[in-house]
């Protein structure tokens, strides 16, 4: 099924949950906050959301920043 | 010296707060926030880069049990991107704190001050301990400070220009006029402008190209550090007044061949 990640389309096997997902991505689930169809998904509930054949995803993290535009 | 920087109920160790963009590397990161002593460092929230895996994590250098971590929402142009901004950095699970901007041109950098009223309003009533970046206008803080935001963070010049304190006047009208911190932020370039910002009576001053953009950003933060205690000091101990004339400081009495 398709996917938008952070802008990008992406393919993704059915049935997967969010959990497995960052996995997949080689993301640590503690450092990121995650956005699915304009909702926050909390770091707890990872495991359990399946992803579904249209969803967009946003997931972010913390960079070096100051008072920057 | 019981001098202490409370803000929403949390003490703050240090007057000076610092960003972490521009370095060269983390490791410059790490060592210049260490040199300057603070415990309040801002981060950015951007997507991460689900392609190329390769990339270090800030966190892994700025170790949030340490630091307080306090996200922005820089880049933001409009009060939703900002509010929505601010809720995922919240969801990371670091901080309540957001250092709100709502940026309202790309040359200025100056802020959009109508919307960031707005996205102040709606986060402050979600609960979260609000850092607005704003003008250095007074009406505007006065209005931050009604709807509930915990300090206001005026800029002395715009952001990375190093510039210095280009209105103090109005630095001290917002002083005298809200009773909430202030911080200065944004436009600081160099030692003095942070002494001078503190001498003034702010609370404590923010920066990032101050210290990143210096030749040596470790040197400079460590200057920096000594800047933003000998301002606070000179600012607690009270200037003496200014005079046209000369005034001996030493005694005429006893003077030879008198």
């Amino acid at each position: 099924m398709q996917m938008i990640i952070n802008g990008k389309n992406k393919t993704i096997s059915n049935n997967t949950t969010l959990a497995a997902l960052l996995n997949e991505l080689n993301i640590d689930a503690q450092r990121v906050a995650v956005e699915l169809n304009m909702n926050i998904v909390e770091n707890g509930e990872y495991a359990q959301r399946v992803l579904k054949d249209g969803d967009t995803l946003e997931i972010i993290s913390f960079v070096g920043g100051g008072t920057n535009g | 010296m019981d001098d202490k920087l409370i803000i929403a109920g949390i003490e703050f160790k240090s007057r000076l707060w610092v960003g972490t963009g521009k370095y060269k590397d983390f490791e410059e990161t790490k060592k210049a926030i260490e040199a300057s002593g603070a415990d309040v460092v801002t981060v950015a929230v951007r997507r991460v880069n689900i392609t190329d895996r390769s990339k270090e994590n800030l966190l892994d250098y700025i170790d949030p049990k340490k630091y307080k971590i306090l996200p922005n929402t820089a880049g933001c142009y409009t009060a939703e991107d900002a509010i929505r901004t601010a809720r995922l950095a919240r969801s990371a699970g670091v901080s309540d704190m957001v250092k709100l901007e709502v940026i309202g041109d790309e040359k200025t950098l100056f802020p959009d001050n109508e919307a960031l009223l707005e996205a102040a309003k709606v986060l402050v009533k979600e609960g979260f301990i609000v850092f607005p970046y704003t003008n250095d206008d007074p009406i505007m803080a006065k209005k931050l400070q009604d709807i509930g935001c915990a300090a206001v963070m005026p800029l002395a010049a715009p952001i990375g220009s190093g510039l210095g304190i280009r209105n103090p006047y109005n630095l001290k009208i917002i002083l005298e006029t809200i009773s909430l911190p202030i911080i200065v932020d944004a436009g600081v370039g160099t030692a003095s402008d942070a002494a001078i910002a503190m001498e003034l009576g702010c609370d404590a001053v923010l920066m990032n190209t101050g210290i990143a953009g210096a030749k040596d950003p470790i040197k400079m933060a460590e200057a920096m550090k000594h800047a933003i205690i000998a301002g606070r000091l000179a600012y607690k101990a009270g200037r003496m007044p200014m005079k046209l004339y000369a005034s001996a400081s030493s005694p005429l009495e006893g003077k030879i061949g008198a």
